[in-house]
């Protein structure tokens, strides 16, 4: 129950608990325990909102920036990495193989917010030898929604 | 002026199910909530598209050879290995066809004699009884009980046989029922099936869509192979059904008079679809569990829906439909379907578009966003108790 379980809560976590139940042909209670257990061990890490911020009031500028780090004796790059995502203007931090080592992606109201992070903590950090900031023009598709389409079900009616 | 239309033709009745199409049609209402397709609400997925659209860049756009591009019928045999443990000559056994509409048709066609009969049993898809009437055969069609849960069953088979049979249809997983044969009921009929030396065509186009245990062919029960045109497509399985492809498997001889058929009526099934077909075939296996975990999360919603409104409904094991008894309510069920599309605006088949004995059933499509179903199902529950306080 719990793959098919995560599954569905990944697209939808609003989801009812009946339907759920329903969906999955166990009690509700079953749901909520397991929902629950999930939560405690983790698995479960929270509940967020797409939101399509183009089409509300306020500004939002993301940045991808590729950050090459010297990792530090001892603790690898867990501790600069660590160093940077505290801040609560990080919204992500990977270290991922290929041509640098962290990819932090940054959210800010404005360009220059984000540069100024850019410049004045990120690149400050002693441990931090390079950074590359790539400013996001356009989102396609965010978590596996697509952000410009609605689709319409253009079945016919009824068919065989 | 000299008689225009063909008698066969004109004798035959138009199917339930265009009729129901034209009501909806004519409302012509934004609010109607329709549970009445036989086609997936997911699109082909993406990576099946794309090898569509590459072979159109790369200018195939040319007639493949009449039995289907050779890449194709192998992985076809190849599918047909993996899943049924089957093993089909893709040079002599396989013919891919548009849709597996086509296999039907030119299927019966290949081995009708005139006053052949032809065993149907219903409810079934709309087409097989209109297609022996075409090929000159006599439809005798077995009346599917609620009570087997709409499988057939030795003694149903034994019955309607008669020194004319020919062929038996055999149309599992069910459209409309959602009825499955599992392993040990196409045991049962295949002893009689040799017993009579008939052949059987069986329609597994709703073969990947189960929901206890993986389909089982009648071709993969002894004895049998060699005597039956299997038909899948690709239409159900990979949400293809505009694609218009599927494909029959069968004795080399049969095979061969159906293919001559389709050589000079089709020529060929679309190239397009037949590239798509082939990357659908080799890396489709992910796309198809995935597509049934949902349904069968949306087939629990609608049988505990219905339980909750009680509701009568056999657990269905197979395809995207579920077949509610609307029998307590003293209607029959193209009363019920008009007056709840009219009153409550839900568009469901009723079960006699399917033959007769489908009276006293809906046809429920699962094949809707859990969305979609939920606000059918209110409008049911409103409607099923505005029935029974008006009892």
């Amino acid at each position: 129950m719990r793959e098919e379980l995560l599954t569905i809560l990944e697209k939808n976590s609003r989801i009812d608990l009946k339907d759920l139940a329903a969906l999955l042909d166990v009690s509700e209670i079953d749901v909520v325990n397991e929902i629950a257990a999930m939560e405690r061990e983790g698995v479960i890490c929270g509940y967020h909102t797409m939101i399509n911020w183009e089409k509300t009031s306020i500004e939002k500028v993301t940045a991808l920036i590729e950050v090459r780090v010297t990792p530090q004796r001892g603790q690898g790059f867990d501790s600069v990495a660590e160093r940077i995502y505290k801040y609560p203007e990080v919204r992500s931090v990977y270290l991922i193989s290929g041509g640098f080592d962290l990819m932090v992606i940054l959210e800010g109201k404005t360009l220059r917010e984000v540069s100024a992070f850019v410049s004045e903590k990120l690149s400050t950090l002693d441990a931090v030898l390079s950074t590359a900031t790539h400013f996001i023009l356009k989102k396609y598709k965010d978590h596996g929604c697509e952000i410009a389409q609605k689709k319409e079900d253009e079945r016919e009616m009824i068919t065989p | 002026m000299k008689k225009q239309l063909s008698d066969a033709v004109v004798g035959i009745k138009p199917s339930g199910i265009r009729k129901f199409f034209d009501i909806v049609s004519e409302m012509n209402d934004p609010d109607v909530v329709s549970l009445g397709v036989g086609e997936p609400d997911f699109d082909t997925p993406w990576h099946i598209r794309d090898e569509g659209i590459y072979s159109l860049e790369r200018g195939r756009t040319f007639y493949t050879s009449n039995s289907g591009l050779a890449d194709l019928r192998r992985e076809i045999c190849s599918y047909m290995r993996r899943k049924q443990g089957i093993s089909y000559d893709a040079a002599h056994e396989v013919l891919v066809t548009v849709g597996g509409s086509e296999a039907i048709d030119i299927g019966l066609r290949a081995i009708i004699n005139p006053g052949d009969e032809v065993l149907i049993p219903q409810p079934s898809y709309v087409s097989y009884e209109p297609c022996a009437v075409l090929a000159g055969a006599k439809p005798v069609i077995i009346r599917l009980k609620a009570e087997n849960e709409f499988r057939l069953t030795a003694g149903e088979l034994e019955e309607a046989i008669t020194d004319r049979t020919k062929v038996l249809i055999l149309p599992f997983p069910n459209n409309p029922t959602g009825a499955i044969m599992e392993k040990k009921d196409l045991e049962s009929v295949a002893e009689v099936i040799e017993r009579h030396d008939l052949i059987v065509m069986s329609d597994e186009i709703y073969g990947e869509l189960t929901y206890k245990g993986k389909h089982v062919s009648i071709a993969s029960i002894p004895g049998m192979k060699e005597r039956t045109i299997l038909i899948n497509g690709f239409s159900k399985a990979y949400a293809m059904t505009g694609w218009r492809l599927g494909y029959a498997c069968g004795p080399a001889d049969i095979i061969a008079q159906m293919t001559k058929i389709h050589q000079f009526a089709i020529m060929c099934a679309p190239t397009t679809s037949q590239y798509a077909a082939v990357e659908a075939l080799r890396n489709g296996d992910g796309d198809i569990e995935e597509m049934c975990i949902a349904y069968n999360q949306r087939r629990r919603y609608l049988l505990n829906a219905f339980k909750e409104m009680g509701l009568e409904c056999f657990e269905p094991y197979g395809a995207f439909y579920v077949f509610p008894s609307i029998k307590q309510f003293g209607m029959t069920s193209d009363e019920f379907a008009t007056r709840f599309l009219a009153e409550e605006k839900v568009a469901v088949v009723p079960g006699t578009a399917f033959g007769e004995c489908g009276e006293g059933y809906l046809r429920i499509s699962y094949a809707y966003s859990l969305e979609s179903l939920k606000i059918a199902i209110g409008r049911l529950e409103r409607f099923v108790k505005k029935l029974r306080t008006a009892q």
